[in-house]
């Protein structure tokens, strides 16, 4: 049975490189896999999308709405946005982020308050504080590989070697931290 | 060996395993990155061409010379590459050549939606459509060796989803091909009428030859399932309809899509109860299918535009929509893309954007952003370089109307050499009065950083001749010439009144690098002080008119509980053009 995640944020938040350290432990662990990424545009803050699916044999590289097994949102708003994509029974992790758009910095628009709130009357969200964790680890950026982590935890691959994917995929003197990152992500929706 | 790619690093990785030497191309979402990978390979000699006409023709002469040549380009590329590749269709190859096209259904990053299998339909050009990475890889190769053994070019048609999709491919090892030798031969050619009426005879052969090739070539295959339900489909569409039918049907998967295979269609129509053709944009293979006296369901059921995603399959197919959550859809926000903090285009079009009574003849890049709110500075685009032309035929226009409306057009520095330079050289030839801005970030900025003649660094990082945006100017005829330095809000406003005064024509170059660029040498001698500094506000001075935010910076946000601005000092990168805005100097240095 293929699985679909949905990795959605804003653009510069990393969801690129989560994803591809996803989809090459996937592979290593002989699962057929597919990703998707829309580019371009969305690099300039706008919003960001890396659809990944794997199992036996993967046809489509992209999510229907309605058919995401998982959906980690780097940002409060983004998630709201992507719960199309979200099945019945899925599960949605959400980092607890804020991020305004310009139209709410040039004061067209208002952040709502209740954006969590909002989501949670539909669904029971896992709310990570994975910026505030990563600030903790040392590094911000690193908050990235937390969300990458609640992946993991969430759809049962921690039988896949990731530190070996984390060595192969990321700077040396990043490596460590990022193990570290990864751990705490999965503690958090543990 | 096994490796996740893109489609586009595929495509680029079958290239080097068929043995090609050259690579030519412009770049273009989502067809850049085919260059770029290119590029990595130490035995293809990779270059960025100043347009896709160019690239095109370079690739030309590589295969006329005798090797295998590769140009790339996205789906809008194709019309500026057009006028060669008619007449090349005529001349057959020498060594192979292969011309990828990245069509945008969905128009993510693009200003249309055009179906590039029609161009290899109306240019007499074999044509293949990959469906995932694999099919990219040996598609160009098998491009190679049919396009030698049938004289003629290939186009690859992608799709936005083929070139960014990732999927497991198996890699070869190259195959070094010899050179083939170049010898005169004047009637192939030198197109020239007495020939080209030859060459043409040749062409209706050839394609009558490939017609029938295509009905045994192994990318179009039936797959026999139930046969209740027969699917046809090309590129990511398969793959589509294998998500929503699965076993429920039968499929013609067509992957040689010019010609079309007649009789292969006709006896996959005959052996199934229903016929669905799944193709995005227009009805290309279905008018096909349907010439051939085969009832089919096609544009009738299924949209013309945009993706044909499985959901939008399901939908049109069963007419329920997948079951989706509902949510209160008022409480989301818009968050479309912006100006990064530091920009060097924020200066120069926050001002723009106050002047009253003047056209803004836009182009194509990242400043096309300047377009929608807070700027608004920003009243038309329409392709690469039309800026300046278009900007032309308007002020000739409102100089015949005699109403004293003044006409500023704005492009990029790539865009400039693309083909902005023409349109110049019309603009003083015709003696136009348009102020033509230049913005020169040192770099292609919208597509991700590519070098271009204006650079002095080639596509594979090499030094070479910078070419001067203010010389060659100069050389075309323009006499009233300034670079100005964008986040210096009263020289922007200086040049412009000193310009729109003018009764001839202007240029502006806008000269700063995108924040986002790795500076060359040349880039950290010429600007000092790049972007070293931080900015913050002094709450004493804030008042919280929240002038500031109207330059619309994303490293800017106002404080709704003390009422002040603040800056994030992760983003800040000290241009200073916030604060030139701040009527109380509540803007300043950090220590």
């Amino acid at each position: 049975m293929t699985k679909s995640i949905l990795l959605v944020g804003v653009g510069g938040q990393g969801t690129i490189l989560a994803s591809k350290i996803l989809t090459n432990g996937l592979m290593e662990a002989g699962y057929d896999v597919k990703m998707s990424e829309i580019h371009g545009m969305s690099q300039r803050g706008g919003s960001v999308s890396s659809q990944v699916r794997y199992g036996e044999k993967v046809m489509s590289p992209v999510i229907e709405k309605g058919k995401a097994d998982i959906i980690v949102s780097f940002e409060k708003m983004e998630a709201l946005r992507s719960l199309d994509y979200l099945k019945e029974d899925g599960t949605l992790v959400v980092n607890n982020e804020e991020i305004p758009s310009m139209s709410v910095i040039t004061g067209e628009e208002t952040y709502p308050d209740d954006v969590l709130e909002e989501i949670e009357k539909h669904v029971k969200a896992k709310v990570v504080d994975a910026t505030r964790l990563a600030r903790e680890l040392g590094n911000e950026k690193a908050a990235n590989i937390i969300l990458l982590g609640t992946i993991i935890k969430a759809m049962g691959l921690e039988h896949i070697d990731w530190d070996s994917i984390l060595e192969a995929n990321i700077k040396p003197q990043f490596v460590e931290l990022n193990k570290k990152a990864l751990k705490v992500g999965m503690d958090a929706v543990a | 060996m096994k490796k996740l790619m893109t489609g586009d690093e595929a495509i680029a990785r079958g290239a080097y395993e068929a043995g090609v030497t050259y690579a030519s191309a412009y770049p273009g979402t989502p067809s850049t990155e085919i260059l770029e990978n290119l590029a990595t390979y130490k035995e293809i000699y990779a270059e960025w061409a100043p347009n896709e006409k160019v690239a095109m023709e370079s690739a030309i002469g590589a295969s006329v010379a005798g090797e295998r040549s590769m140009v790339s380009m996205k789906h809008v590329g194709m019309n500026v590459a057009a006028d060669p590749m008619f007449t090349w269709a005529y001349m057959g190859v020498n060594g192979g050549n292969v011309i990828v096209t990245a069509d945008e259904p969905g128009m993510f990053s693009s200003q249309n939606e055009q179906d590039n299998r029609n161009y290899a339909k109306a240019a007499k050009i074999a044509m293949l459509e990959p469906s995932d990475s694999q099919e990219c890889i040996d598609m160009v190769k098998a491009a190679y060796e049919l396009g030698e053994k049938f004289d003629t070019p290939f186009i690859i048609r992608m799709t936005t989803r083929v070139c960014h999709s990732k999927s497991i491919v198996e890699l070869s090892d190259r195959a070094e091909v010899p050179a083939k030798e170049w010898t005169k031969n004047p009637a192939k050619y030198v197109c020239l009428p007495a020939i080209a009426r030859n060459l043409r005879v040749k062409l209706q052969d050839r394609m009558e030859k490939l017609a029938e090739y295509s009905e045994t070539s192994p990318f179009n295959r039936v797959e026999m399932g139930s046969t209740k339900i027969g699917i046809i489909a090309s590129g990511v569409c398969y793959y589509y309809a294998k998500e929503v039918f699965g076993e429920d049907a039968s499929y013609l998967k067509l992957g040689f899509t010019n010609p079309l295979p007649a009789n292969l269609i006709k006896d996959f129509c005959y052996k199934v109860d229903k016929v669905y053709v799944l193709e995005e944009n227009d009805p290309y293979i279905e008018e096909f299918v349907k010439q051939q006296g085969c009832t089919c369901t096609g544009k009738d059921l299924f949209p013309a535009y945009g993706e044909l995603t499985p959901d939008v399959i399901r939908a049109c197919v069963t007419g329920t929509p997948n079951k989706t959550m509902e949510f209160d859809k008022t409480k989301l926000i818009g968050r479309a893309p912006t100006f990064c903090a530091g920009c060097p285009h924020r200066g120069l079009f926050y001002r723009l954007g106050k002047r009253k009574d003047i056209m803004i003849s836009g182009d194509i890049g990242c400043y096309t952003l300047a377009a929608g709110k807070p700027y608004q500075a920003m009243d038309s685009t329409v392709c690469m370089g039309a800026s300046i032309s278009i900007g032309h035929g308007a002020q000739r226009a409102f100089n015949a109307q005699g109403n004293g409306r003044r006409v500023v057009t704005v492009l990029g520095d790539s865009t400039f050499f693309h083909t902005g330079i023409n349109s110049l050289i019309n603009t003083v030839y015709n003696k136009s009065n348009t102020v033509n801005i230049i913005l020169d970030n040192r770099i292609t900025g919208m597509t991700g950083h590519q070098n271009n003649p204006g650079t002095g660094y080639t596509a594979k990082g090499e030094e070479t001749t910078l070419i001067k945006i203010e010389d060659l100017v100069r050389a075309i005829g323009v006499k009233h010439v300034y670079v100005v330095n964008p986040n210096n809000l009263q020289e922007v406003d200086d040049t412009l009144d000193k310009c729109l005064a003018l009764d001839e024509p202007s240029v502006i170059i806008t000269r700063w690098p995108c924040v986002l660029k790795k500076f060359s040498k040349e880039d950290k001698s010429e600007f000092t002080d790049l972007f070293a500094t931080k900015n913050k506000v002094d709450p004493e001075k804030c008042v919280g008119c929240r002038l500031c935010l109207k330059a619309g910076c994303p490293a800017m946000s106002y404080d709704k509980a003390n009422k002040k601005v603040t800056i994030n000092r992760a983003q800040c990168v000290g241009c200073d053009v916030c604060t030139q805005v701040c009527p109380k100097d509540a803007i300043v240095k950090e220590d």
